[in-house]
C-alpha cells in the first residue's frame, strides 16, 4: 500500500528552514549564550534527518549531493588549520586571536579565530551523524 | 615554549585526515603514509635530542599557563617512546603494503592507522590526566576499528569483547579521575603531584592509586585483568597484531608507571607491595600461557604479558636503578614484539595456518627468516650481547638489594621460560623434514622481511650499544625517580 505523506512532507518543507536558522543561531551564539558547534551541528544533521523521513534517501541526495565522510575530513582540517596556523606566529599550537571589527549592518561586532574552530567541529558533527544514519538506512 | 613537541602528533593527525581525501587511490596512500611515517621518525628524533641536551621541554597550549591549560610534556621517557613508537609505527606501515590486502586498504586502514599513532604518541606525550584520557579513547577507537576491520567472524566476535571491556575501563577511568578530581581540584600532572603530597597519605589517596591501577591494568594486561587480551590481539592480521602488542599495552604500562611515580608514592608500603604482587602474578600467568601453547600467535601474545609483568616488577622496587632497568626493557620490548609479531606474520602467510604442528623444515627455503627469527627469539629472552639482556639484569639486581628476592627470581626463571616457548616455535617451525605449503611462492617474503629485519638489526644494536644509550635511558629514569624534576619543568617555580 502506498502512503500518503503529503502533510508531512508540507510541513517538512516548511519547519526545515526554521530548525536550520535556530541551528545557525545556536552555532554563532556559542561564545556568549549556550549553544556552539556540537548542538548547532547536531541539530542541523536533526533537520537533514527529518528531510529523510519524509523523503527517501534518494531524494534527499540529490536535494544535498554531499560526501559526508569528505565533510568530516573538512571539518577537522579546519579545526586543525586552526590549531596549526598559530604554529606559523610562533605561538604555541591552539593559540587563538580575535579583533574588533565595525560591520556595516552589525556594528561592532567581534572576529575570532575561534569560530574557525568551532566550523570545524559543526562540520564534523554533521558529517558522522549523517554518515551513521545514511549506512545504516542503506545496508540491507 | 617548543612547538617540537606537538609534530609528532600534529603530523600523524593532518596526514590521516588528508588520507581520507584519496580513499580509493591506493598507491597515493601508501605513498603519503610512508613520507609522513619518515618526518614523524625524524621530528621524534630532533625531539629527543632535544630534550636530552636542554632536560623537560614543555609546551603550554593555547598559550595557557599551566596548570590552567592543557601542557604537553616531553621528558627523556615521552620523548624515547614517541621515537620508538614512531620507529615501529614506520615499520608495520611498510609491512602493510604487501600484506593487508586492497579491501582493507580501500577502506580507511591507512587513516585509522595513523589516528592510532596519534593517539599512542599523544599519550605519552600529555601532562594533563583528562587529556590523558580523550588520546587514551582516540587510540582505543582506532584500534577497535583496525581490530574489526575485514569482518571476518573471529574479528567481529573479539571485537565485542575488546570493545566491551575497554568500554566498561574507560567508564572507571572517568569515575578515578572525577574522584581524583574532587580531592585535589586540578588536572594537570604536575600541580595534582603537588597538591597530593601536600594532602599526605589520606587514605583516599590509596584508594584512588588502586583505581587507577585497575583502569590502566585492564588496559595494560595484568593479572588478573588480561583475560580480554590473548583472544582480542589472537584476531587481526599481522601488521595490526604488530602494532597492538607493541605499542596498546605499553601505553597502560607507561600510565601506571607515570601515575605510581608522580602521584602515588606516598603510601609505597601499600600501593607498590600490591602492584609488585599483581606484577609477579602477571609473568608467571604469561608464562603458563606461553609454554602451554602450540599456536605460533598465541605462545608470542602470552609473551606480552610476560613483559607486562616484568616492566611493572621494576617500577614497583621503585629505586633507581630498578627504574633505569624498567625503562630500558620497555623499550627493547616494544621493539621486539614488533619484530616477533611480523615475523610469525610471514611464517603464517606462508603456511597458511598459526598450528605448530603443521609447521616444520622452514629453514631450508627460508634461512634469512629462519634467522632472523632466532635473533629475534634470543633477543626477546635476554641472552647477553642483545637487547633484553641489560634492562632485565637491572631489574633483577635492584630487586635482589630491595630484598624483593620471589620476585627477582620470577623474573629470572621467566626468561628461561620465554626462551623455551620461543624456541619451540623455531626448532619445531624451522629445523625438521621441509614440507609444502599451498600458495606458498605468492608471498612476497623479501618484501615482508624487510621491516622486521630492520627491527632486529636496533634489537641487536640496543643491545651492543648499551653503554652509549645508557646515559639517555638513566636521563629518563632519573625523572621518574625525582618528580620534583617533572614539576619544575612544568610550573615553573
Amino acid at each position: 500500500m502506498k502512503t500518503n505523506d503529503i502533510i508531512l512532507q508540507t510541513v517538512t518543507k516548511f519547519t526545515l528552514f526554521v530548525i536550520i536558522l535556530f541551528s545557525i543561531h545556536l552555532f554563532f551564539a556559542g561564545h556568549y549564550y549556550p549553544g556552539g558547534g556540537f548542538v548547532g551541528g547536531l541539530m542541523t544533521s536533526g533537520a537533514i534527518v527529518l528531510l529523510l523521513l519524509a523523503f527517501d534517501i534518494k531524494t534527499v541526495k540529490s536535494i544535498l549531493p554531499i560526501d559526508y565522510i569528505k565533510m568530516v575530513a573538512v571539518g577537522l582540517l579546519f579545526a586543525i588549520g586552526t590549531g596549526a596556523g598559530a604554529l606559523f606566529f610562533d605561538m604555541p599550537f591552539l593559540t587563538h586571536a580575535y579583533t574588533y571589527v565595525d560591520l556595516p549592518l552589525l556594528g561592532k561586532t567581534s572576529l575570532h579565530t575561534a569560530v574557525l574552530f568551532d566550523t570545524g567541529v559543526f562540520l564534523v558533527v554533521i558529517g558522522v551523524t549523517m554518515t551513521i544514519i545514511q549506512t545504516i538506512g542503506e545496508s540491507e | 615554549m617548543n612547538n617540537l613537541i606537538i609534530l609528532p602528533i600534529l603530523i600523524p593527525l593532518i596526514t590521516g585526515v588528508v588520507l581520507i581525501f584519496f580513499t580509493k587511490n591506493i598507491m597515493a596512500q601508501r605513498w603519503i603514509s610512508a613520507i609522513s611515517g619518515l618526518i614523524t621518525i625524524i621530528v621524534s628524533f630532533m625531539l629527543a635530542s632535544q630534550v636530552y641536551q636542554n632536560g623537560i621541554q614543555t609546551m603550554d597550549l593555547s598559550n595557557w599557563e599551566a596548570p590552567y591549560g592543557i601542557t604537553l610534556v616531553s621528558d627523556m621517557l615521552s620523548a624515547l617512546l614517541v621515537l620508538t613508537t614512531s620507529i615501529i609505527a614506520f615499520a608495520a606501515l611498510i609491512y602493510s603494503f604487501k600484506s593487508i590486502g586492497e579491501s582493507r586498504e580501500r577502506f580507511f586502514y591507512y587513516p585509522v592507522v595513523n589516528f592510532l599513532i596519534v593517539g599512542v604518541n599523544g599519550a605519552f606525550t600529555t601532562g594533563d590526566i583528562f587529556n590523558l584520557f580523550v588520546f587514551f579513547e582516540v587510540m582505543l577507537m582506532s584500534s577497535y576499528v583496525l581490530l574489526v576491520l575485514g569482518g571476518t567472524k573471529i574479528q567481529l566476535r573479539e571485537s565485542i569483547k575488546y570493545i566491551l571491556v575497554n568500554v566498561i575501563s574507560s567508564a572507571l577511568f572517568v569515575i578515578a579521575v572525577a574522584y581524583l578530581y574532587s580531592v585535589v581540584g586540578t588536572l594537570n600532572m604536575a600541580h595534582i603531584s603537588v597538591r597530593l603530597s601536600e594532602v599526605g597519605s589520606a587514605g583516599i589517596i590509596t584508594v584512588l592509586a588502586v583505581l587507577f591501577l585497575i583502569v590502566f591494568g585492564l588496559k595494560g594486561a595484568i593479572f588478573p585483568l588480561y583475560f580480554w587480551l590473548p583472544g582480542s590481539y589472537y584476531a587481526p592480521p599481522a601488521p595490526v597484531m604488530a602494532l597492538f602488542g607493541a605499542l596498546l599495552t605499553k601505553v597502560g604500562v607507561y600510565s601506571i608507571t607515570r601515575t605510581y611515580t608522580l602521584f602515588f608514592y606516598h603510601d609505597a608500603g601499600y600501593t607498590h607491595q600490591l602492584l609488585q604482587i599483581l606484577a609477579v602474578l602477571t609473568i608467571i600467568a604469561g608464562v603458563i600461557g606461553a609454554i602451554a601453547y602450540t599456536d605460533v600467535k598465541k605462545i608470542v601474545i602470552y609473551n606480552i604479558i610476560v613483559a607486562v609483568g616484568v616492566i611493572l616488577f621494576g617500577v614497583s622496587v621503585l629505586t633507581p636503578e630498578s627504574l633505569t632497568g624498567s625503562v630500558f626493557y620497555l623499550i627493547h620490548d616494544m621493539n621486539i614484539k614488533a619484530t616477533l609479531f611480523l615475523l610469525i606474520g610471514i611464517i603464517i602467510a606462508i603456511t597458511g595456518t598459526s598450528d605448530l604442528n603443521k609447521i616444520s623444515g622452514l629453514i631450508n627455503r627460508y634461512p634469512a627468516l629462519g634467522w632472523t627469527f632466532f635473533i629475534a627469539a634470543l633477543a626477546l629472552a635476554g641472552i647477553p650481547p642483545l637487547s633484553g639482556f641489560a634492562g632485565k639484569i637491572m631489574i633483577v639486581r635492584a630487586g635482589f638489594e630491595n630484598e624483593s628476592y620471589i620476585g627477582a627470581f620470577v623474573v629470572l626463571m621467566s626468561s628461561l621460560l620465554v626462551l623455551f616457548s620461543i624456541m619451540k616455535i623455531f626448532i619445531s617451525g624451522f629445523w625438521g623434514t621441509p614440507r609444502a605449503y599451498k600458495d606458498e611462492d605468492e608471498v612476497p617474503v623479501k618484501w615482508l622481511l624487510i621491516a622486521p629485519a630492520v627491527l632486529t638489526v636496533f634489537a641487536v644494536l640496543y643491545g651492543f650499544g648499551t653503554e652509549a644509550i645508557y646515559p639517555v635511558i638513566s636521563a629518563a629514569a632519573e625523572t621518574l625517580a625525582n618528580p620534583e624534576i617533572y614539576i619544575n619543568a612544568v610550573l615553573k617555580e
